[in-house]
């Protein structure tokens, strides 16, 4: 167990928080211990191994979006480095998670 | 052997687990006479319900239709301002059809607001008693529609709350149970996966043609069916979202799909296409989660598992919304609101299974008359608006 990360399918290439991780918090993965470099909010995702541009991101086993960009183990991956396959997807300023709202 | 309970016996056999009288207006012209009318009824069961437009819409007529005709309600009162296009005879028809009390009261004609809110008023009065001599009778599980909703997700809903909600479905359908589960715009990347779960292999081209049209619908309108709240929430795209949505179906097969206002003709798992047909018309499929609750209610569900990451507070008129909260942190914050903890799945205290009893348990009890936390509070939210469909086709309720 990645505790405080939860591997959903044994093909997935993203961790879920299940709770708030703290920045600084050390997380074993396959390819050795990182430390985070920011908070990441509870039920947001990292990378549990180096993913490439391109890329497909999978959780629950199915894919969930392309990498815009190479993403690293250990950082957090969401709309700012993934996008959809289907329709684009709709955010304010507090997509992170950590801030309040207000318009991009 | 199904659990049974008491129920309140309709003309058409349905039975009802509330007895609620709803006062509709037909415009949104009326809708300020309509609120002054159920004001009066601070405690009892008196709804409010409504449709905006004055221009004519036969998806909202049927749905109006079948909410004033729903087994859980007992009596109708139409309020029109009296030159709006809604066809206030064949709606009030409909109703009387039925064996309900119904009167339509029109402003323009009763003498303006004062004198219709004290005209409704005393007709709801007396409506009131009239309901309370509805036979109550014997029902099962097997009599039941149930809806199943999430709004307001986070990454937490896929996880804890709609596995939860899709463990209770699997009960309850074993046990007779008719349930439905809907958003087709939440089910894309998902089409393939449900398809195979379709009882015939028509069925499932169906299913797969639904979502494919939800995928069309909303590339028109440039958005998915994503809110802002549901990226802050950890959602990262629709795909995403999707996949969280879709295990609120839980196991059970697939037995047909049907659009709103359809009811299910027997027990199992419907998905209701809720996207319109033809070219995008009139905007958005479901502006917010109470238009999708109505559709649901308008298909005959009795109640609606509505699962929260963010925190939803919504309730309904005509059915009880019972609020599964998916997110541990959230719960904390608005369990006043909240009827169930699925957040204690994330926290390792109790599993989906155990989550899942609870739910089907909690159905049962709100069938027999317990309040859900929304009805509590009086929560009875309400939206209708326009949408166009053709009727289902004959690969969508096959019979096996």
């Amino acid at each position: 167990m990645t505790a405080p990360f939860l591997l959903l399918h044994p093909n997935d290439n993203v961790l879920v928080a299940r709770t708030l991780a703290p920045e600084g918090t050390k997380v074993e993965l396959a390819s050795g211990a990182i430390k985070l470099a920011g908070a990441i909010p509870l039920a947001h995702k990292i990378a549990c191994r180096d993913i490439a541009v391109g890329e497909r991101i999978l959780k629950y086993g199915m894919p969930i979006g392309i990498a815009t960009e190479d993403i690293p183990a250990g950082s957090h991956v969401h709309i700012h480095n993934i996008r959809s396959a289907y329709t684009p997807t709709y955010a304010l300023d507090d997509a992170n998670g950590l801030s309040e709202g207000g318009t991009q | 052997m199904t659990e049974e309970f008491t129920g309140y016996l309709r003309s058409d056999g349905r039975k009802g687990i509330r007895n609620s009288i709803v006062v509709a207006y037909l415009v949104e012209c009326a809708h300020f006479v309509a609120s002054k009318i159920v004001a009066g009824f601070d405690g009892e069961d008196v709804q409010l319900i409504g449709f905006p437009g004055c221009f004519p819409n036969e998806y909202a007529a049927r749905v109006m239709a079948q909410l004033c005709t729903h087994p859980n309600v007992g009596a109708v009162l139409f309020v029109s301002l009296g030159c709006e296009s809604f066809d206030k005879v064949r709606a009030s028809h409909a109703v009387s059809g039925s064996g309900r009390p119904v009167e339509t009261l029109v402003i323009q004609k009763a003498g303006g607001t004062a004198k219709t809110v004290e005209t409704g008023r005393a007709w709801v009065r007396s409506a009131l008693g009239e309901v309370a001599k509805v036979d109550r009778v014997p029902m099962g599980v097997d009599e039941l529609v149930i809806g199943t909703i999430c709004g307001g997700s986070d990454g937490t809903s896929g996880i804890s709350g709609n596995p939860a909600a899709g463990k209770a479905f699997d009960l309850l359908i074993a046990e007779g149970a008719a349930c439905i589960f809907e958003e087709t715009g939440e089910l894309i990347s998902c089409e393939e996966i449900m398809a195979e779960r379709a009882v015939t292999p028509e069925l499932g081209n169906e299913l797969r043609a639904a979502v494919q049209k939800a995928e069309r619908y909303y590339a028109t309108l440039g958005y998915g069916s994503f809110a802002a709240g549901n990226a802050a929430g950890g959602l990262s795209t629709i795909e995403e979202k999707s996949l969280g949505a879709y295990v609120k179906s839980g196991d059970s097969q697939i037995s047909g799909l049907i659009k709103p206002g359809d009811v299910p003709p027997r027990g199992g798992l419907y998905l209701m296409d809720v996207v319109p047909d033809g070219e995008v018309r009139f905007g958005f499929p479901n502006i917010s989660d109470n238009a999708e609750i109505v559709e649901m209610i308008a298909s005959g569900a009795h109640l609606t598992l509505f699962v929260t990451g963010r925190g939803s507070v919504v309730g309904s008129a005509i059915s009880p919304v019972i609020k599964i909260c998916a997110n541990p942190d959230t719960y904390r914050a608005l369990e006043g609101d909240m009827d169930v903890n699925a957040g204690d799945i994330i926290e390792g205290r109790r599993s989906i299974d155990d989550v899942g009893r609870e739910i089907r348990d909690l159905v049962i009890s709100v069938a027999k008359g317990a309040e859900t936390k929304s009805e509590a509070l009086g929560h009875r939210e309400f939206i209708l608006t326009y949408k166009t469909f053709d009727p289902i086709g004959p690969s969508c309720l096959p019979v096996v």
